[in-house]
């Protein structure tokens, strides 16, 4: 795991194309601790450099800290590192044998719900930090809430300061069961588990605690190593949304044509009988190819290029799937969106539309309930929705959408809303 | 098993990332430096293309400043590849006073390519230009998106960027607006030179060992060129060094290294205790030096 006492067996070649990736997203309110964690995180694995270090131990004495505070390491632009607050979400990256990681740093007060979303849209697994000292609070709710609305698939709870609670089995208890009693609504057969530490002190980060021995299941790096991904993308149903049309119109290739894109969901052979939506027009699979290279099959998420027996009309935005396992298609489509931007949402206002490689514009037909991301309530007479609000919201597009819900595949299940004047994108929405 | 390893995923990632450029601006180009990340660039571009060629053009922003392996390099796989070149010239926008030359023992040409890439922007009406940025390059740079909109100045407002999520990206921008697109935004160092050692990419020489004629300027070796002001105990001496980055010649630091194969080199960034861009005399400037520039219009 030392990335640097030893440069020749660890990160040897044969090691590094064998690992795997896992993206993950840490969310906690003000003070949980999460730049301090996600410091430790880095700082115990041996990917700070000293160059890198030394920044920190220099910024640190400047504010007068006693200690190097690791929470520093996290802060990326000027305005963040003078106003002591993080901004916007920052990406981290750091690796042991097993895995890469890429860490989604989301901020935890400005703007929160809009940037816990943007962090948690790619993520694997999100990190929920709770306070040892104040237990469970309205706002783990709310960060439990937009875990589980994003689909992530597994939760890590991570009990921070113990160290305040005199490394106590039963605080840790009590917060474990004070959670489940809620996140069993919300996400009964999520993969949840739970882990007492201390941040500040390292204890149960990377190293295990001396303090706790009540408590033998191992550290946070232990658990971002191990927890199986290889479910995270959905397998079973084949999804090609087309990217872009390859014609080299060269001598060698001269009546080549390639549907390029990037393998949405399930598997996708040599030979399949695939339909091509909207024409509706069947056809085989001829090939599938890589840069000089030919493969019998494909799967999500990897970016192929597909060639077929027909001639067809295809074009950017299209969808090539299984003749025997077709997506929904409709014009009219519900959605959570959650809204990110100062203006509100236009109830029959029109937006343009981007889900996976196909734009469409809409009309906002209605808005159907806010949701109180607190106490989780559905506010049925709130129709005006504002920056970082989650509605249930229904959609009415100028051309059909192929999709399916957000719940069984995050890639053809999401879309995004973009103001047509400022061209800002406006909201994210998970199609139910 | 179903599963892609975590370089694959990066490729594939990045090779998405280039073809939605391909799909959503009319006239993109590829900022080409020279550098091992803008090579890569290259290598997933003719990947995402295959079997027809690289639809856009590389673009080099040249300070006048090089190491002459990187254009002999540049012109070769410009060749391999049969791409399109476009050269910016940082000579050019001094000699027609868009910009000033700096002055005294640090004087580098590193800040002025901005206004050379702005304007060859402008020039050739870019709506897109891929770089070879990467977030874990330097703490500014961890801030960007994979679409990273610039106004109609060419201006980076990091405190108020479009969210980006899933992998839907929004190319959507007015006209004189344009994007700069980043591929290999979650690659780390290391990956780009396990890839290049998987791949067999090819590399400029100055990667590997050379004996050349270096100076140290606090705690930096800098390669020597006429052009170079030395200051009264700075001595030029022939050392074997290698580069870790490479840009303009007057802000490349280089590492004392014997390294000659991917292996080695491997072996050595396993070990290093310093970051990548702690041997770039550009970043040291200041605190917030790279997102200064960036705001700026800089790479």
């Amino acid at each position: 795991m030392t990335k640097h006492q030893d440069g020749s067996g660890e990160f040897s070649s044969k090691v590094y194309l064998e690992m795997e990736l896992l993206r993950f997203t840490t969310a906690g309110s003000v003070d949980d601790g999460k730049s301090t964690l996600i410091g430790r995180l880095l700082y115990d694995s041996k990917s700070i450099f000293e160059d890198q270090l030394d920044a920190v131990k220099k910024a640190s004495l400047k504010k007068g800290s006693e200690h190097i505070n690791l929470a520093l390491l996290t802060d990326g632009l000027r305005a963040e590192r003078e106003q002591g607050i993080t901004i916007d979400v920052a990406y981290r990256y750091f690796a042991t044998p097993r895995r890469k990681f890429i860490i989604a740093d989301t901020p935890g007060h400005i703007q929160y719900t809009r940037n816990m979303v943007t962090g948690a849209s790619t993520a694997n697994a999100a990190i929920i930090l709770i306070d040892a000292r104040n237990g469970v609070t309205e706002q783990t709710h709310r960060h439990a809430y937009i875990a589980s609305l994003l689909e992530i698939p597994h939760i890590i709870v991570c009990i921070n300061k113990m160290d305040l609670q005199d490394y106590k089995g039963e605080v840790f208890n009590r917060i474990k069961t004070d959670f489940k009693s809620f996140s069993d609504l919300i996400f009964p057969v999520k993969d949840v588990r739970f882990i007492p530490i201390s941040a500040l002190h390292g204890d149960n980060v990377v190293d295990p605690s001396a303090n706790m021995d009540w408590y033998q299941e191992g550290t946070l790096l232990q658990a971002l190593e191990n927890i199986p991904i290889s479910n995270d993308y959905n397998l079973r149903d084949g999804r090609f949304p087309v990217q872009i049309i390859i014609r080299p119109e060269s001598d060698e290739f001269h009546d080549y044509r390639g549907y390029a894109g990037r393998i949405a969901g399930g598997v996708f052979h040599k030979g399949d009988r695939v339909f091509v939506l909207p024409s509706r027009i069947l056809s085989v699979i001829t090939s599938i190819n890589t840069f000089n290279n030919t493969q019998e099959e494909a799967f999500a998420p990897m970016s192929v290029t597909l060639t077929l027996a027909d001639d067809i009309d295809i074009s950017r935005g299209d969808m090539i799937v299984p003749e025997n396992n077709v997506p929904r298609e409709s014009t009219t489509i519900e959605v959570m969106l959650c809204w990110m931007n100062q203006l509100p949402l236009q109830v029959n206002g029109k937006y343009a539309v981007k889900h996976t490689t196909r734009d469409v514009r809409c009309v906002v037909r209605e808005v159907k309930y806010i949701l109180n991301i607190n106490t989780l309530e559905k506010q049925e007479e709130e129709k005006t929705v504002k920056l970082n609000d989650i509605a249930c919201v229904v959609l009415q597009t100028t051309k059909p959408l192929f999709y399916d819900p957000y719940s069984v595949n995050r890639i053809t299940g999401s879309l995004i809303l973009i103001d047509e004047s400022t061209n800002e994108t406006m909201g994210a929405g998970m199609i139910l | 098993m179903y599963q892609l390893r975590h370089l694959q995923e990066l490729e594939s990632e990045a090779i998405f990332v280039i073809r939605e450029v391909a799909a959503q601006f009319e006239r993109p180009s590829l900022l080409f430096s020279g550098g091992k990340d803008s090579i890569v660039l290259v290598h997933l571009a003719q990947k995402a293309f295959w079997p027809a060629r690289i639809p856009f053009p590389l673009v080099h922003i040249d300070t006048g400043h090089n190491f002459e392996e990187t254009l002999q390099f540049r012109d070769a796989l410009v060749k391999k590849f049969h791409a399109r070149l476009i050269v910016g010239s940082v000579q050019e926008s001094i000699d027609m006073g868009r910009v000033v030359e700096e002055q005294g023992y640090n004087a580098s040409r590193n800040v002025l390519q901005t206004v050379t890439l702005l304007d060859t922007i402008e020039k050739y009406k870019f709506d897109a230009a891929i770089g070879g940025g990467r977030r874990d390059e330097e703490k500014a740079r961890a801030k960007e998106r994979f679409f990273s909109h610039r106004d109609e100045f060419g201006q980076w407002d990091p405190k108020n960027q479009r969210p980006e999520l899933w992998n839907i990206f929004n190319g959507k921008k007015r006209m004189g607006e344009h994007f700069r697109i980043f591929p290999i935004s979650n690659w780390t160092e290391m990956d780009i030179w396990q890839y290049i050692h998987h791949e067999k990419v090819d590399l400029p020489s100055i990667y590997y060992t050379h004996e050349r004629k270096v100076f140290n300027r606090d705690g930096v070796w800098l390669a020597w060129a006429p052009f170079m002001k030395l200051k009264e105990k700075e001595k030029v001496e022939i050392r074997k060094v290698r580069c870790r980055t490479v840009g303009d010649i007057t802000c490349t630091g280089l590492s004392l290294s014997t390294a000659n194969s991917l292996e080695d080199i491997i072996r050595e960034i396993a070990a290093t205790r310093v970051t990548e861009r702690g041997g770039r005399y550009d970043d040291q400037r200041s605190d917030a030096a790279m997102e200064d520039r960036k705001k700026e219009g800089y790479f």
